[in-house]
Formats: structure tokens, C-alpha cells, sequence
């Protein structure tokens, strides 16, 4: 299956799935160091992001988040490429400046569709997301 | 894109502006922008070492490797402490150094290292309707709103790649049709201090979100007032333009586009409501002023009133160093520290580490100050200057 959204950063890679149904906080909501979700009651508490596609909604939180996602990028822990539903200005500006790919409006049903453990193809460049397995 | 932006999107004019460039296009695709525009200035938030920590401190020391050079005026936001009197503050060594890295970084840039939230008031004045990209949430709202300049709620980063490029990408607030106001605002209360204006900012921002207000019987603010009505409707809210009658630039053209409107009614009753939610039983609060950054008629107040008395330290003022220098020169600074005040410039309550340097307990007459501080873990009280500086001897 593969899926069609809007390319926002381009960049190939293929990883597995992490997919939250709430919207993501990278200032305050995720460890820099370890890749892992740290907010309280999030639907992905716990998981880590990083080498993932990482799934959800939107973006929330302080624009401190860009710098968060850049600083897992020099640190190795950032996800693989994101895919969101709709993204927003500090996702967008922390995927560009790491240059991780990121691909949002990908339907809600897709977004339904989508469960952590899949292998994810992300081609950026062409704003597609395809089901590899699972 | 035009030539010349294909161009420097190509690298022509340095990896820097290229990838800075980039972002730009990023964030029109995200907003639907057509196209992009030049901009005139810039001010540039994210300065505080506090919530940069070295994952932005390692990106803008890899942005002035690459050659990036500010091409319009640029200045910049507050840092976390006094760049001269950080020890007198109780600012860590180690927290000094990292702010220290940041701003030399910017000075790289070729950023004009002014250090507040107030830069209009230090001589970076835009014009009616030019197109500019400023960041920090007050100083937005003020160009917006009282200046009638264009810019969106912009951020570190973008705010940077605008000094760089000299290019913003052109949607929101920047294009006519999205500077109409959203709802009518009745204002019913009492409007008498830079305080209540800074209430009702409060007010409004928690009940429109980001929706643009047209406020109704504001009275005739002074510059401090609408300074502190902006600051605060940003902070509740996400407000980045206001039209108040007779009292803004647009507000005569957007007389037209009222009907229909959501109204609503800030009554003198909200305000007390919203100044009693921030008023506690505080022992020993530091009183904090100047958020925004105090102008020279505030220090100038605040001088008058604590002549005779004894603040022991516990009073600090935050100004911008422009502004420091004629309060100086009119001896509001010397009054000031001769009733055992402070007055730092370059820093203010919202970004310093109060924490490290041991606050508990603050009093203020400023709502977004308020807010921020509360988020900190401060135990807050809101009142106005007089009753800030009558209540201690």
C-alpha cells in the first residue's frame, strides 16, 4: 500500500513504525539523550523514536522543540523520518535544520491505518509512505 | 522564486543562506504561502542560554561557521543574565559561559547583541506596513498592532534565516485579508493602570486564543499600557495583532469588516478575577518590574516612588541597555540603588534562571511575567507599581 501526503523535507529511508495517537512536544516531551518519550500519560510514554518513522498527528509545545529534534540528530537519536497528519512551524523548522524527512497530510484514514511495528518506505522527495510489511 | 532565490536556494551565497533558505520554503509550504518577500528587519528570540542549553548553542555556532551574515538590520532578544553584572544576579559561572558562547555566536552573525524584548523602545522602529520577521511574542504583537509592521509569530530560527536571506515566506499576517479582526471585545472596566491593561491582555488572550481582537473603549493607553496589553494577550493566548479604536493604526480601515462578529465583554469584575488568581500570602517576595523591558518613563516612576526607603536587593528592574543609559543620565538608575534597588539590562525574569539563583517568591505587575514565572515553580503576586512599592518600607 502506499500512501500519498505533502512533502515538507525531502529524504529517503525506510525504518519501523512508532505511531501516536496524541500530538508530540519534542522540548519537555522527549529525552534528548535516549530518543524516549518522557511525558506524562502520553500515548507513546516510554517508547523510544529513535531510527523510527515516527507517527502522529501534529506538533505542540515551545519552539525550543526545533532545537530539541536538532540536537538528536548530532546526538543519533532522532527518529528516521516523521509523517504527521498535519505538521506545523516547529516541526517543520527542527526536521529541516536535522534534515529529517517529513511527510504530512496523509488522510485521517491512512493515519488510522497505521500501527507501530510496520516497516515504514518514506519517500519524501515524492510525499509517499509505503507499507513494506506488517 | 525568483532568480535570485533560486540562486541563493542553490548555494550561491554559502551553504548557510542556502540551507536557511530552505527552511523558509519549508514553512511556505506549510502555510500555504505563493510566494516569498523581502523583509526590511529582524529581531531574533531564543537568545537565553536557559532555553537554547547547547543543542542551539551548537546550532547557531554551526550557522556562523558557515558563513551565515545577517543582510538586514537584526537585533536580538533578552539573553539569561546581565552580560557585565551576571555575578551580582547569582548567575553560575558555568551558565554565564554558555550565555557568553550564544551571544558571540549572534555578534558573528553580524546581530546587533541589544538584548530586549523591547527594541522598539532602542531605536529599531519599522515602518507602517513593511514587511518584517520578528520573533518574541510581545515585541510581535507591538510591531503588529501599534506600528502597523507585518510579521507572524516568528521563532529562533526563522527569525534568523529572515536576517540571513532578507526573505520571509508571505502568508498570515503579512497579506491584508488576515489582519481583520475575529471578534469585537467591549472593554467595561476600569483601564487606570499599566497593570489592569496588562489584566486584560490576560483576559483576552484565555478567551479568543489566536483570534485577532478589536478592542472597544480602551481609553487612551500610553505606549507602557499597550505595551503590556500585547505582551500579556500573547502570553494567555496566542495573540499576535490587536486593533483597539482610536487607539491603533488599522483599527479606522477595519471598521468595515465588525459585523457578524463573536463579541465579548471584559468587565471590571474579570480583571480583579484574573489579578486575584496570581495573588497569594507571600513572605518575603522579590519585586520584580520590566517585563516587557521598563521604558524611561517607567524607571522614571519607579524612581519617584522609592525615594526614602530601604528594598535591601529585594527590588529588580529589567531594561533594555539602551533605555539604561538615559535612565542613567536622569538619574532614575542612581535613585533607584540608592533605595537598595537593582537594575539590570540585557536580561528580565522570564528567561534568567530564578531557580538557580535561589528565587522563591516574586511580586510583579506584569501578567506574562506572572504566567512564566508561576510555570517556573514561583510563588507569584500581581499588583500594580504603587502597590508593589508601597507595600515594603
Amino acid at each position: 500500500m502506499i500512501i500519498r501526503g505533502r512533502k515538507i523535507v525531502g529524504g529517503r529511508t525506510e525504518g519501523v513504525a512508532l505511531v501516536s495517537r496524541d500530538p508530540v512536544s519534542f522540548y519537555g516531551g522527549i529525552d534528548p539523550v535516549t530518543g524516549v518519550v518522557t511525558e506524562p500519560g502520553h500515548a507513546v510514554e516510554g517508547e523510544c523514536v529513535t531510527g523510527k518513522v515516527f507517527v502522529f498527528p501534529t506538533g505542540k509545545g515551545s519552539t525550543v522543540g526545533s532545537y530539541v529534534i536538532y540536537r538528536m540528530a548530532k546526538l543519533g537519536t532522532a527518529p528516521a523520518a516523521i509523517v504527521n497528519l498535519e505538521t506545523e512551524a516547529i516541526l517543520a523548522t527542527g526536521c529541516v535544520i536535522s534534515d529529517v524527512p517529513l511527510v504530512d497530510r496523509i488522510g485521517e484514514e491512512a493515519f488510522k491505518g497505521l500501527e507501530s511495528g510496520m516497516v515504514l518506505k518514506v519517500d519524501a522527495d515524492a510525499g509517499t509512505v509505503e507499507v513494506v510489511e506488517g | 522564486m525568483t532568480r535570485e532565490e533560486e540562486a541563493m536556494l542553490g548555494g550561491e551565497e554559502g551553504p548557510a543562506a542556502a540551507k536557511l533558505l530552505e527552511l523558509l520554503v519549508a514553512l511556505g509550504e506549510v502555510f500555504g504561502a505563493e510566494r516569498l518577500v523581502p523583509v526590511e528587519s529582524a529581531h531574533i528570540s531564543g537568545v537565553s542560554y536557559k532555553n537554547l542549553g547547547e543543542a542551539g548553542l551548537g546550532w547557531l555556532v554551526e550557522q556562523a561557521d558557515l558563513g551565515a551574515r545577517a543582510r538586514i538590520r537584526a537585533t536580538l532578544n533578552p539573553a539569561g543574565m546581565d552580560m557585565e553584572f551576571w555575578r551580582e544576579m547569582g548567575v553560575p559561572e558555568e551558565f554565564a559561559e554558555g550565555q557568553r558562547r550564544v551571544l558571540a555566536a549572534f555578534e558573528r552573525m553580524g546581530v546587533e547583541p541589544t538584548c530586549t524584548c523591547t527594541p522598539y523602545l532602542a531605536g529599531h522602529v519599522p515602518g507602517f506596513g513593511s514587511q518584517i520577521a520578528w520573533a518574541e511574542s510581545s515585541a510581535v504583537c507591538f510591531s503588529n498592532s501599534v506600528i502597523g509592521a507585518r510579521t507572524n509569530r516568528e521563532s529562533g530560527p526563522t527569525t534568523i534565516a529572515s536576517a540571513v536571506t532578507g526573505l520571509a515566506a508571505l502568508y498570515g499576517f503579512r497579506l491584508d485579508e488576515n489582519r481583520r479582526p475575529g471578534a469585537v471585545v467591549e472593554v467595561e472596566a476600569d483601564l487606570d493602570t499599566v497593570m489592569a491593561y496588562s489584566a486584560l491582555g490576560y483576559v483576552t488572550g484565555k478567551r479568543l486564543g489566536t483570534t485577532v481582537p478589536y478592542f472597544k473603549g480602551l481609553g487612551s493607553p500610553s505606549l507602557e499600557a499597550k505595551k503590556a496589553l500585547g505582551a500579556a494577550c500573547a502570553t494567555s493566548g496566542g495573540i499576535a495583532l490587536w486593533h483597539g479604536e482610536g487607539v491603533t493604526p488599522e483599527a479606522e480601515a477595519m471598521k468595515g469588516h465588525l459585523a457578524g462578529l463573536e463579541r465579548l465583554t471584559v468587565t471590571a469584575g474579570d480583571v480583579e478575577e484574573a489579578v486575584a488568581r496570581f495573588t497569594g500570602p507571600l513572605d518575603d517576595p522579590i519585586i520584580a518590574l520590566g517585563c516587557p523591558h521598563s521604558s524611561l518613563e517607567e524607571l522614571g516612576e519607579i524612581a519617584g516612588l522609592v525615594g526614602g526607603r530601604n528594598f535591601g536587593g529585594r527590588l529588580w528592574v529589567f531594561t533594555s541597555r539602551s533605555v539604561y543609559s538615559r535612565a542613567e543620565e536622569a538619574g532614575h538608575v542612581g535613585a533607584i540603588r540608592a533605595a537598595g534597588g537593582r537594575v539590570f539590562r540585557d536580561t528580565c525574569m522570564v528567561v534568567a534562571p530564578l531557580k538557580e539563583m535561589g528565587w522563591t517568591e516574586v511580586a510583579t505587575n506584569s501578567f506574562k511575567a506572572g504566567h512564566y514565572m508561576t510555570s517556573m515553580g514561583m510563588r507569584t503576586r500581581m499588583g500594580t507599581i504603587r502597590e508593589l512599592l508601597g507595600a515594603r518600607q
